[in-house]
């Protein structure tokens, strides 16, 4: 059984189908690159894998957690799957720190010194002890994703859905979060991202799902895909001719 | 006929502000309560919560607080329940205060980014937790200075108790001059401690505004 199983997902708002019968089933530890135009439908695919939209016809199902629209399958769910977001989303109000504690204490009530010591162990991982004191607003914006992505591992899910999160990054801080994306690859976490890094999808992930219309419209290892597209579509998105 | 001395005068009025004052705390405290509870259904997941509260606030803002005064005294009194001037007035102006604070505070919930009630979902967050500590601890910093400009009309809101019969600042000044005989000065009196009242208040929030820097704190 795969890891993640997305099954004819449809996605529609009113008479817009951004989503039109999508299948792709992850296995533990794969990483995923999902690219493709904007409006293409890959922000939307990622962000019904954990709930955030509702999806009009289909399932979603991650290590047996089934995509439900109740209170209580969704939480099942989202302690699964984290999520890392293009514009960071840090709390503004809490410190590096207090946003890697927060979700622990408060969805898993975990004791406030464990707590604690997850979040700077969190910390030291993305290379931000020493900022575990520091508010989000005297971050770089390399500095807020990684402390996003402490907060998301803090929590221990399965798998990250990465919605473009280079693309707000001034593009000297690129390569620190990448970097850290890199490692997590490397130590076996399944990963899902939306991206426009196209050298890192090549380097990095196991296979790249080309997204064309709401459809998957090549999928393969990143090799093959970005060698030979065999669609002009993916040819065209690729700039080869 | 007996003089009055201005502070026979001053010190009855004063002693009538205790009254305003105490009815504003009420009201404002009260009105607070109703008003929080009021936002929570306001920005419900549940349609019918989400539709009471829409016409609640819209009743309360669209009709004058003397007619809810009224209503409060005189339409209690239709069922057989004696409502004594105190009571109406507290109750009226706990409800009237409830739709405007919901409403301010409706607007500042949903200043905050949509990036946050979707970092806190993701986070496995259900809706209270997400209001109670990520949403709610935001929007009360820039919910701060409008609220507290909102407590001056409070306190001018009390004044229109008087017709009612509650003896506060205004009533007393109504019952002052038709002893005295000196309208000017009496008014002028209460128009005084009115300001003494509100003026701090005003004050208090441009400055809490200046210091909560409420536009360029986002990040």
């Amino acid at each position: 059984m795969s890891l993640i199983e997305i099954t004819e997902v449809r996605k529609s708002y009113g008479t817009n189908e951004v989503l039109k019968g999508i299948n792709l089933d992850v296995e533990p530890g794969e990483v995923i690159a999902i690219i493709g135009k904007s409006g293409s439908g890959k922000s939307t695919l990622l962000r019904c894998i954990n709930g955030l939209e509702t999806i009009t016809q289909g399932s979603i199902s991650v290590a047996g957690a089934q995509l439900i629209d109740d209170e209580v399958h969704l939480k099942a769910l989202r302690l699964k799957v984290g999520m890392i977001f293009q514009q960071f989303n840090l709390f503004p109000h809490l410190t590096a720190g207090g946003n890697v504690m927060l979700s622990q204490s408060v969805v898993k009530k975990t004791a406030k010194a464990e707590a604690e010591a997850m979040a700077r162990k969190m910390l030291d991982r993305v290379g931000l002890g020493h900022k575990f004191e520091a508010y989000p607003d005297e971050l770089s914006g390399g500095q807020q994703q990684r402390v996003a992505i402490a907060r998301a591992l803090a929590m221990q899910p399965i798998a990250l859905l990465c919605d473009e999160i280079t693309s707000a990054l001034d593009p000297e801080l690129v390569a620190e979060v990448l970097a850290v994306v890199r490692e997590l690859a490397a130590e076996g976490m399944t990963l899902l991202m939306v991206t426009h890094e196209m050298k890192f999808a090549r380097d990095v992930c196991s296979r790249v799902v080309f997204m064309h219309q709401g459809r998957v419209h090549e999928i393969g290892r990143p090799e093959e895909v970005f060698a030979n597209p065999k669609t002009p579509e993916l040819q065209q998105f690729l700039g080869m001719h | 006929m007996i003089e009055f001395s201005t502070w026979d005068i001053l010190r009855n009025l004063l002693l009538a502000t205790r009254w305003t004052i105490l009815l504003s705390l009420v009201s404002f405290v009260g009105g607070g309560a109703v008003g929080l509870l009021l936002l929570f259904l306001r920005i419900s997941k549940r349609k019918a919560a989400r539709a009471f509260a829409k016409y609640y606030i819209e009743l309360f803002q669209g009709t004058p607080l003397l007619m809810q005064l009224f209503l409060a005294f005189f339409g209690l009194g239709l069922f057989g329940i004696d409502v004594p001037a105190w009571l109406a007035a507290g109750l009226a102006l706990v409800l009237w205060t409830a739709s405007f604070l919901a409403e301010i505070w409706r607007g500042c919930v949903e200043s905050i980014a949509r990036g946050q009630w979707e970092a806190s979902a993701s986070l496995g967050m259900g809706r209270l937790q997400q209001m109670r500590y990520v949403i709610l601890p935001q929007a009360l910093k820039i919910a701060v200075p409008p609220t507290v400009g909102f407590s001056v009309q409070v306190v001018k809101g009390t004044a229109l108790t008087s017709i009612i019969g509650f003896v506060e600042l205004s009533k007393a000044g109504t019952v002052v001059t038709n002893a005295t005989f000196q309208p000017f000065t009496v008014y002028g009196l209460v128009a005084l401690i009115y300001f003494a009242l509100c003026w701090p208040l005003s004050k208090s929030s441009q400055i809490l505004e200046r210091k909560l820097n409420v536009a360029h704190r986002n990040h």
